[in-house]
């Protein structure tokens, strides 16, 4: 009789890339949770829209293509999509997770080759393309527990306007670490503002809770071995290490190590965007100083910068760096001197 | 990479007791369970023996037999060529039928020459009573000629001449370390033997130590056969004498493999391209050191080994021990034959070994395992999807080698790119294709690219030798030419001399003929003292004249 043949090994497989992606999904899903608790339905909006856009615009690109559809349903695009959409404020109007996400899917991904062939991190090069064309829209963060009702935010986000008792600047101020920037280049210092309810137990209020959150989220990844540490550990210790340094300085201008884990898109950005495999470093020991690539430059621009979150484009810079940082970190191989 | 093995850190002493790490490795699922609890059977004699010339590394041996010829079991039918080569020997009686190419185990179904000898079933040694060698009494010399005569090459699946590793080096081996960590699932053949057969094991360790000399001797065991760990101990315990310790290795495949065994004992890396004895340390298979015991003590040749056939693909998994030479088809039938849902068949364990598209393939010296598998115990490969570049591979790769970009390289053909990242000290243990969520055929895309550089370095000797010949070819017509060239020069200056002094010529001609005038005219010329002769005289005149006319002649007609 004849016998199917194979290459070894022939034990069935262990895993998939669209089991990958279901457990990154999972994990992101407590702090989404959260988020929509303080922001109100707005991000799970965004999150739609998102996903809904990525998901036609990746099999729009397959079929331009000529790919098989194999590679819509790995689950890839959603996740750009989910990580673009929890990026952005939760009020924003349909057309910026919409535009975002095409450019992320179409540009970003599948324009150099698709899935594996990205050198770009997908969902952060369709942010920053949105923050730096409408910095207004994607400067809105809602007060938070001051949410509009599920019908009331579809109305806003499609264009027909705000309920008649409210108004935009009723609804919306800035983020923590935004209104410290604000408040510091006014000459005021941080002990003056200690007692501002803009400071929760930690460090920023709600926000340091989000970031647990994702924290957990991201602690569960590494358990289930989707991502490395080595990434995570990389960007929060060079992010806490340079806070800390300047913190030590000059605690009354520099906000704590503590407060930079714990603020804006620290913990999403260590354990979800950073550990993006494709555009990140591969090499153990390269991932660790992409990572503290990424925290230090996450710092600077966060601190000296002009925008009030710096992890979108320190990332994209990082990406850059990810094929030169490989080429010098390569391990000892086994038996070899060197 | 040539000086790496001198050059290696090597530590002063070897500490035991603790245990090292090697980087990577995979937990995986025993499934010994099927055949590990059940006793060795013996295989029988097959009607057809088919022995490849080939079943070690090294050089194929040279057939010494012809069709028609009678051979006994244990009858050389073989010989070893070279130094890293095997002897073979007939592993039962009867008559040889044929020397010819037929197919052997191979992934890609090679035929190649075999001795086939149609058994009588008398299975019958040679009449001589053999007597068993007291090893004690050989030197290590003698011994390891003796291992040599009987053909043993490594069992544990490489197939490495026994003899060639005793040999290299002997003084100065540190430790002699007995493999039995037997770390592909499914595989139990060294498990069994070492439960049913412990004193001989112990026995066949001790005459290899005899021959090897190790300050220290090392069995070391999977962590999860304790039924065989405790069979050695009791042998053991019997005879402290032995010097032999027995370590428990964790359950980490690949364990079993030489280089990361060593590395897990003693903390020591065995060079790249070096051996094991560049580090003093000699290693040997569980099985072989049955098999060294078998040539030493019975003075039997390697004739059999024992088969783990297994998988839910047979009817009754079993061990079995089987003679060299016996088809995989007749092991199947010893085990109840197939099932009906059986899709592949695996010569090795489910990590390193590779499908066959059918079973008429002899068994050899260094096949462990036969494993039949049902499409639900391994369903067919998922089709390859694109890398991802998330660095599982990384993680679990022994050789701490970077797999993804090794396949980068081998899928866009950058040979030398693939190189320069040390393809060749994968060991193709295939953890990293395990574990890949892309489900990308690496271990395949590695052998691809390592046949392809094998191809390319043959090309290249090929042309290498193609040119030399060719400039060496040049080098000589134009040495041809100059020398004609010059020979042509030499005779145009001697002609262009001739025109410009024919005042020499001339004087030359006339110097040539006044000399033979000269001559002439002294032989014209009589003897003045001829007067007053006596008859005598003038008789010997006469004669000396005569003489000397004769031999004017004699040189004229010369």
């Amino acid at each position: 009789m004849e016998f199917k043949t194979y290459s070894s090994p022939h034990l069935p497989v262990s895993d998939s890339v669209s089991a990958m992606m279901q457990r990154v999904l999972l994990a992101l899903s407590p702090g989404i949770a959260y988020i929509c608790c303080i922001f109100g339905w707005g991000s799970l909006i965004n999150i739609l829209l998102a996903s809904l856009s990525a998901l036609v615009a990746e099999a729009a690109v397959l079929k331009l293509r000529q790919r098989p559809a194999t590679t819509l349903l790995d689950g890839s695009a959603l996740v750009t999509a989910v990580l673009l959409a929890l990026a952005l404020p939760p009020l924003v109007p349909w057309w910026i997770p919409v535009i975002g996400s095409l450019f992320a899917i179409v540009i970003a991904k599948q324009l150099y080759g698709g899935l594996g062939y990205n050198p770009f991190n997908p969902a952060m090069a369709g942010y920053v393309v949105l923050l730096i064309s409408f910095p207004l829209e994607l400067s809105l963060w809602p007060v938070p527990g001051a949410g509009l009702s599920l019908s009331d935010t579809l109305v806003h986000v499609f264009g027909a306007g705000l309920p008649a008792d409210q108004t935009l600047d009723t609804l919306t101020m800035a983020t923590p670490m935004d209104d410290i920037k604000m408040r510091l280049g006014l000459s005021q210092t941080l002990s003056e503002m200690q007692d501002s309810p803009l400071f929760g137990s930690f460090a920023g209020a709600q926000w340091e809770w989000i970031n647990l959150w994702f924290m957990i989220g991201g602690l569960w990844l590494l358990q289930m071995r989707v991502i490395q540490w080595q990434i995570p550990a990389g960007m929060l210790g060079g992010l806490a290490f340079i806070a800390f340094v300047f913190y030590a300085i000059n605690p009354d201008i520099y906000t704590s190590p503590l407060f930079q884990l714990f603020s804006g898109a620290a913990m999403l950005g260590a354990f979800f965007i950073a550990t993006d495999p494709v555009s990140a470093c591969t090499t153990p020991r390269g991932r660790l100083y992409y990572g503290l690539g990424i925290g230090l430059l996450t710092y600077l621009i966060r601190t000296w910068g002009g925008y009030p979150e710096g992890i979108a484009f320190a990332v994209l810079l990082m990406n850059m760096a990810a094929p030169t940082i490989d080429h010098y970190t390569r391990p000892r191989v086994f038996g070899h001197t060197n | 990479m040539v000086d790496s093995a001198t050059s290696f850190r090597r530590p002063a002493t070897l500490t035991f007791g603790h245990l090292e790490t090697f980087h990577g490795g995979l937990k995986l699922a025993g499934h010994r369970e099927l055949t590990a609890a059940k006793p060795i059977l013996p295989a029988g004699v097959p009607p057809l023996l088919t022995l490849p010339l080939q079943q070690h590394i090294g050089t194929a041996a040279e057939c010494l037999v012809q069709p028609g010829d009678a051979v006994y079991k244990g009858q050389l039918i073989a010989r070893q060529v070279g130094r890293i080569s095997a002897a073979l020997h007939a592993s039962s009686s009867g008559t040889v039928i044929a020397v010819e190419e037929r197919p052997v185990p191979h992934p890609s179904g090679l035929h190649a020459p075999c001795i086939v000898i149609e058994t009588d079933g008398l299975d019958q040694f040679h009449d001589t009573v053999p007597v068993a060698l007291e090893y004690t009494r050989l030197q290590a010399g003698e011994l390891c000629d003796h291992i040599r005569g009987a053909g043993i090459v490594g069992l544990g699946g490489a197939g490495f001449p026994t003899h060639v590793k005793l040999g290299c080096n002997t003084d100065g081996i540190e430790l002699l370390l007995i493999n039995a960590v037997e770390c592909e699932p499914y595989i139990a053949c060294d498990n069994r033997l070492m439960q049913e057969r412990a004193a001989e094991v112990i026995e066949g360790v001790r005459i290899l130590q005899h021959a090897v000399r190790p300050q220290n001797c090392i069995i070391a065991i999977e962590d999860g056969m304790p039924e065989a760990e405790a069979a050695l101990r009791t042998v053991l315990a019997a005879d402290n004498e032995t010097g032999i310790t027995v370590t428990r290795v964790p359950e980490i495949y690949p364990s079993g493999g030489e280089r990361q065994l060593i590395r897990i004992l003693t903390g020591r890396e065995v060079p790249s391209q070096g051996f094991p004895a560049d580090i003093g340390i000699i290693c040997q298979n569980v099985g072989t050191a049955a098999a060294v015991y078998n040539a030493v003590i019975r003075r039997q040749p390697l004739l059999s080994r024992i088969v783990t056939v297994t998988g839910e693909g047979v009817l009754r998994p079993q061990n079995f021990e089987t003679l060299i030479g016996t088809p995989v088809s007749h092991l199947i039938d010893c085990a109840g034959g197939y099932t009906q849902d059986v899709e592949r068949l695996l010569i090795g364990g489910p990590m390193m070994g590779y499908a066959v598209t059918d079973d008429q393939i002899p068994v050899t010296k260094t096949m462990n395992c036969i494993l039949a598998v049902t499409r639900t115990e391994m369903p067919p490969p998922p089709p390859a999807q694109p890398c991802i570049r998330c660095g599982k591979c990384t993680e679990v790769c022994p050789a701490d080698l970077l797999p993804q970009q090794l396949y980068w390289y081998a899928h866009s053909s950058n040979l030398d790119a693939a190189q320069d990242y040390s393809l060749f000290d994968c060991i193709e243990c295939g953890c990293c294709a395990y574990v890949c969520p892309s489900h990308i055929p690496l271990v395949q895309y590695y052998r691809h690219a390592k046949t392809e550089i094998w191809a390319r370095e043959k090309r290249t000797m090929a042309s290498d030798l193609a040119r030399q010949r060719h400039e060496a070819r040049l080098s000589r017509l134009d040495r041809i030419k100059q020398e004609r060239e010059a020979r042509m020069a030499r005779k145009k200056q001697a002609l262009a001399g001739n025109n410009v002094s024919s005042e020499i010529k001339k004087a030359t001609i006339q110097a040539a003929l006044e000399r033979v005038k000269r001559k002439k005219q002294q032989a014209a010329t009589t003897p003045k003292n001829v007067d007053n002769l006596t008859a005598e005289q003038q008789q010997l005149i006469a004669a000396a004249d005569r003489r000397r006319q004769q031999k004017n002649k004699d040189n004229r007609t010369e």
